[in-house]
């Protein structure tokens, strides 16, 4: 067993974990962050998506072991007293029908927007081509990041 | 589904890893993105006994200037390779099939030496390595030992390393003024591995190619060169692109699998082929 310091959604979370445990499981099953769902076993949907030290990543594809030390945020620590304005964003363009990859879509979101504050629509559908959506076509995923986009630029001028 | 269970150690230095792995014996494998190894992992196709995970030693990470080359430490992740000011300027072509590969995600902790070291067909990296002329740094228990892009691929998922050994860096010559490039990659859905990617560089002078190199992805169980179309090309014009490209699936035999016949990909190879050339040629 391996003993893990992770700081995750603003709070430092200890615990002793299998080398093989992945960060995905560690997250729902130890810490009960269930709000991150895993969707495939071949790291291609990226339903599972958090950010870890800043940056998106499939945490069906990372230990938990190696998370030691990082910074984690998951769907559920993206709303800072209300939603984020990706979260607002995909609500007001209902830019999700059964939910399963909304919280993937949204952490890859929030990752393309602070990388490209101002993305073209093709910018958009490559910086979200790790995140499958089986329902929605992607037409009002891609509108509601460009909705958010706005909405961020606006909030930092 | 959950791996099967293994030990796992993190080095603090490249000596150590390379003891780790030596001490762990045959079944002992390196852990740096992992964006390869954990899917095989999940999926029971890889059962280590021992991962030396490697993701976090500092001596492989970055990229530096040697004069007339640069060097790409293995262990830096796809995403800062592709944005990185070196590569950019001297090895734009690395740049280019970087961002083919996989997507965001996958590139934030993918690495560059990973992809080298994994070796899949389909891969796109190694084609830009042995296009470019790479030279691949090993370390190992008896010392570290240079080997060439052409002699690194044996197989299909095989390389020159051995089962102690560690990809330290690549040392890619910078091919100077004059060359430009081109990366045709073909697949049919959002994060695919390429059924069939074209590699090109090529040197224009006084109007017409003066050197062009021609790399094959996935037509084979490493990447190849195009050689025939290679001699095609020297000297010809923008009317000499199209028939020189013809020659692209020559002395190969890919695979037939789900995704495509052998004949397909012959095809792919040669129309793949004019289009990277012709991009890169810039007539």
């Amino acid at each position: 067993m391996h003993r893990i310091s992770v700081t995750v959604n603003g709070t430092t979370r200890e615990g002793e974990v299998e080398a093989r445990t992945l960060l995905v499981h560690w997250l729902r099953d130890s810490l009960g962050l269930a709000g991150t769902p895993i969707g495939c076993d071949t790291s291609n949907c990226g339903a599972c998506t958090v950010l870890m030290d800043g940056r998106s990543v499939k945490s069906c594809s990372v230990l938990a072991v190696q998370a030691d030390g990082s910074e984690v945020t998951t769907i559920q620590g993206l709303a800072n007293g209300e939603w984020h304005p990706v979260q607002k964003a995909f609500k007001e363009c209902h830019a999700l029908q059964c939910g399963y990859c909304t919280p993937g879509m949204i952490t890859a979101a929030v990752d393309l927007l602070g990388e490209n504050p101002d993305p073209t629509e093709e910018e958009i559908r490559h910086g979200l081509e790790g995140n499958l959506c089986r329902c929605t076509g992607y037409h009002n995923i891609v509108k509601a990041v460009e909705l958010a986009a706005g909405e961020m630029r606006e909030a930092a001028k | 589904m959950i791996p099967a269970a293994f030990d796992y150690v993190r080095p603090g230095s490249l000596d150590e890893a390379v003891r780790a792995l030596h001490e762990g014996g045959e079944d002992a494998k390196v852990l740096a993105g992992g964006q390869s190894l954990m899917p095989m992992l999940r999926m029971r196709l890889a059962t280590p006994s021992l991962l030396v995970d490697c993701s976090r030693l500092g001596e492989l990470r970055g990229v530096r200037d040697d004069g007339d080359a640069i060097v790409i430490g293995a262990g830096t992740p796809h995403h800062e390779v592709m944005h990185d000011a070196l590569v950019r300027a001297h090895a734009p072509l690395i740049a280019t099939v970087t961002a083919t590969v996989a997507d965001p995600a996958i590139r934030h902790r993918g690495t560059f030496g990973g992809s080298l070291a994994h070796a899949d067909p389909a891969a796109d990296l190694p084609t830009a390595a042995l296009v470019l002329g790479a030279q691949f740094s090993i370390v190992g228990p008896g010392g570290r030992r240079t080997v060439a892009a052409a002699d690194f691929f044996t197989d299909f998922f095989t390389t020159a390393l051995a089962a102690d050994e560690i990809l330290e860096s690549v040392r890619i010559p910078k091919l100077g003024d004059g060359w430009s490039f081109d990366y045709q990659k073909f697949n049919r859905t959002a994060q695919a591995w390429a059924i069939v990617g074209v590699a090109a560089a090529v040197r224009r002078s006084n109007g017409s190619i003066a050197e062009a190199r021609v790399g094959l992805t996935n037509m084979g169980a490493g990447p190849l060169r195009a050689s025939a179309t290679e001699a095609a090309l020297a000297g010809a014009g923008a009317d000499g692109i199209a028939a020189a490209a013809e020659q692209a699936a020559q002395n190969t035999s890919p695979t037939s699998d789900l995704h495509a016949q052998a004949d397909f990909r012959q095809h792919l190879a040669r129309v793949l082929t004019r289009r990277a050339v012709t991009n890169a040629a810039r007539f």
